[in-house]
């Protein structure tokens, strides 16, 4: 493009790596034609910590707590993705019994990943009293992840080939309360936002992303979903025993900031039906599969994904036989769904880049690895 | 002498009360908000971090005076005076009660228009010596702001003109006890209409939630003031709260009575209003406080709330005594109006999210403006049958 002379009218503004909502240490570089965004520019790797390398140095059973580290709002998630791989390469399966509390421990930290989301992006687009709201309620999710395994946000709660810790007593309790308290709290969040006129001014038409440009850019999760495209891993490729379930995959189809809100609070009502069902009925049996001691897979790759709160989170693990991985590879969805960033934010204005930062829901950690 | 004394003395105590009021609303602001949501605030400095502004204002004055290399240092430097300097200037013309008023100047509404306008300029001026990206941002977004607002706010001001025939603020007061009614139920209610519009257009014009673009804190980090800190950030936080005083007391002045208790002109209702409901109010606040200080194990604490229970306990009295009463019953009525405004902005803070940049130009313009007029047209016509 030959410059021209209006091109001097662009002004050069420099969001992050210290901001208030570029949710970390996100870096954009916005080219602004007055408040207007012209063209954004993603600057990453703040948070670099070489998490695959790691990977790569750690044997089998040490590197799973790492991966705690990547996407933190998300911890559960993330070990319980990492733990199919292994056992995929192993060529062993959990036992139902720790399927089923590996689901429920999935969810609730689904609700906690939301919760944080909502919280976060209600603050961002100026609203400050949700944030409080949804920290109440997720401090009640951390509160049984504490009892479960005594770590609240990197809780690295699954081992491979099952489970380390047994479930406490009253945990059943405990979750089916939190279920019964939340489904109210949702309705709570609902009337303070969804119908409140400048929130609905806000988000409405904001950030439009087709179906089209989900799939070319590789976008999953809540925001696929709001798109219109009905693609959630617990369905279309269940894991840990998800095909028991009864729930529903929340659509909508204007693919605005709007409906990837109203996704994902519709989301935390189904993981809310899940745990539900799950919780109910835990099955009774050993929690362990046979696994080695000392983890030594064959040799092979294997790539499996799951449906972290944020889209699809995927490990590649290639074995040389030995007692580490040869290569560690993540699929984060962040990482994927935050290349959205720029055709969502082209020709919006500053207040929206800020919703659509929110709206993508990124976890830096994630991002950078 | 008594002519020159009186404002002499309120000047004063304006002077040197205000910034502390000011730092104490900042703490009931911060309760309130808290109260919404779900925690308990400052709690930390003296019992119920009653004593955190002070604190605060004590880190602030004791901070590094930082200008930025590349700021325009002369302009930096009288960006913060103007706005505080403004702010307070407004409350020369304000009738707190009868008499307690500075200067009863017979244009003291265009007065008070025009430093609200002004206060605008401090932070126009500070955004633009800052000579950083986001403190323009907010600096272009505020006169933005100002300009369309300001048309919608004289709008609404008229009105309450309209009835007073005056537009010095001791006359407009003056004016609902002579028509015995506040102008808030003016014109068969019609009145309330301009009062919406002026409260929307104020807070928009002072920067508040939702209006609060400007200094953004999601989008422009701290807008105007990112690079402001210590004193100097403290003269415009100073200036906001004080025009936030400002518009609760014009609000009060011109549509809610002013210093009038509610019926003025019905002579009987004196007992009951004029003695009865401040008496019960601070002496029971007193007393409920004293109770609820028992309850509280730490000592230092204890003492402290029941002293001040009891204090406010013997000012609840005290307004028994008729020639009391006769001097403070109206500054009471004035505040607690003006408290009843404050607190449904800060209620406003609290729930609602913020307005886009282009959605509040549509607000002030196709909005308000054409309310505005046709509140006028209404009005004029009503006053006149």
């Amino acid at each position: 493009m030959t410059e021209t002379l209006l091109d001097a009218n662009e002004l050069v503004l420099n969001m992050g790596p210290q901001h208030p909502s570029t949710h970390g240490v996100l870096r954009v570089v916005l080219k602004l034609d007055g408040e207007k965004v012209t063209g954004t520019d993603c600057i990453i790797g703040y948070l670099h910590r070489g998490v695959e390398k790691i990977g790569e140095n750690r044997t089998y059973a040490m590197f799973a707590p790492y991966v705690d580290r990547m996407d933190y709002l998300a911890a559960v998630s993330n070990g319980l993705g990492y733990c199919l791989a292994v056992e995929k390469l192993l060529n062993v399966t959990a036992p139902p019994r720790a399927q089923t509390v590996r689901v429920i421990l999935a969810e609730l930290n689904r609700i906690a990943s939301h919760l944080f989301w909502l919280g976060t992006h209600a603050l961002d687009i100026g609203a400050m009293t949700p944030l409080f709201y949804t920290l109440r309620e997720r401090e009640e999710v951390l509160k049984i992840f504490e009892n479960y395994c005594g770590a609240r946000i990197t809780t690295h709660a699954f081992r491979i080939g099952g489970l380390y810790y047994e479930v406490y007593d009253g945990f059943e309790a405990q979750v089916l309360a939190f279920c019964e308290m939340f489904e109210r709290r949702v309705d709570e969040y609902e009337t303070m936002l969804t119908e409140n006129r400048i929130w609905v001014d806000r988000l409405l038409g904001v950030g439009i992303l087709t179906a089209a440009d989900c799939l070319e850019l590789g976008v999953t999760g809540p925001m696929i979903r709001a798109s219109g495209v009905a693609w959630d891993l617990r369905k279309a490729q269940p894991y840990s025993g998800y095909e028991q379930y009864d729930f529903d995959i929340p659509t909508r189809t204007n693919g605005d900031t709007y409906d990837r809100y109203m996704v994902r609070i519709a989301e935390m009502r189904q993981s809310v039906r899940i745990i539900r069902q799950a919780a109910k009925n835990i099955p009774e049996g050993p929690q362990m599969a046979k696994v080695p001691k000392v983890i030594k897979p064959p040799v092979g790759e294997v790539y499996v994904s799951v449906e972290a709160p944020k889209g699809e989170l995927g490990y590649f693990l290639v074995s040389d036989g030995t007692i580490t991985p040869y290569r560690v590879r993540v699929r984060p969805p962040s990482f994927v769904n935050l290349q959205a960033l720029d055709r969502m934010a082209r020709g919006a204005l500053i207040a929206d880049v800020v919703a659509i930062i929110g709206t993508i829901d990124i976890v830096l950690g994630e991002v950078d690895r | 002498m008594t002519d020159l004394l009186i404002p002499l003395i309120l000047t004063v105590i304006i002077i040197l009360v205000y910034p502390l009021l000011s730092v104490y609303i900042v703490l009931v602001e911060r309760k309130v908000l808290a109260d919404f949501q779900a925690r308990l605030g400052p709690m930390r400095v003296g019992p119920h971090g009653l004593l955190q502004p002070l604190a605060d204002a004590l880190k602030l004055v004791l901070k590094e005076d930082l200008i930025p290399k590349q700021a325009d240092r002369a302009i930096f430097w009288i960006a913060p005076v103007i706005a505080t300097f403004t702010a307070l200037t407004a409350f020369s013309v304000l009738p707190f009660a009868p008499r307690v008023v500075v200067a009863d100047v017979n244009v003291g509404l265009l007065f008070i228009s025009a430093m609200g306008a002004l206060s605008a300029l401090g932070i126009i001026l500070g955004g633009w010596a800052s000579n950083s990206h986001y403190p323009l941002l907010g600096a272009l977004r505020s006169s933005a702001q100002l300009v369309s607002y300001e048309v919608a706010l004289s709008l609404a001001l008229l009105a309450p003109v309209m009835a007073a025939e005056s537009l010095s603020m001791v006359r407009i007061v003056e004016a609902q006890r002579e028509q015995g009614v506040w102008f808030l139920f003016g014109n068969y209610g019609f009145m309330m209409v301009p009062f919406v519009i002026f409260m929307i257009a104020s807070i928009a014009e002072i920067g508040r939630v939702p209006f609060d673009l400007p200094e953004a804190e999601s989008e422009l980090v701290a807008g105007f003031h990112t690079e402001f800190s210590g004193f100097r950030w403290a003269l415009f936080m100073l200036g906001e709260s004080a025009n936030t005083f400002v518009v609760a007391c014009v609000a009060v002045t011109l549509f809610l009575g002013g210093w009038l208790r509610p019926f003025a002109n019905i002579a009987w209702l004196e007992i009951p209003l004029g003695y009865g409901v401040p008496v019960l109010l601070f002496a029971g606040i007193g007393i409920a406080s004293i109770a609820l200080a028992l309850r509280l194990k730490s000592r230092p604490q204890k003492i402290g709330l029941i002293g001040l229970g009891a204090l406010t306990t013997a000012f609840g009295l005290a307004l028994a005594v008729p020639q009391v009463n006769v001097l403070v019953t109206p500054l009471f009525w004035f505040f607690l109006k003006t408290g009843v405004i404050i607190y449904g902005m800060i209620w406003l803070r609290g729930t609602l999210p913020r307005f886009r940049y282009d959605q509040l130009m549509d607000i002030g313009w196709k909005g308000l403006i054409p309310a505005g007029l046709v509140a006028i047209l209404v009005n004029a016509i009503l006053a006149a049958i």
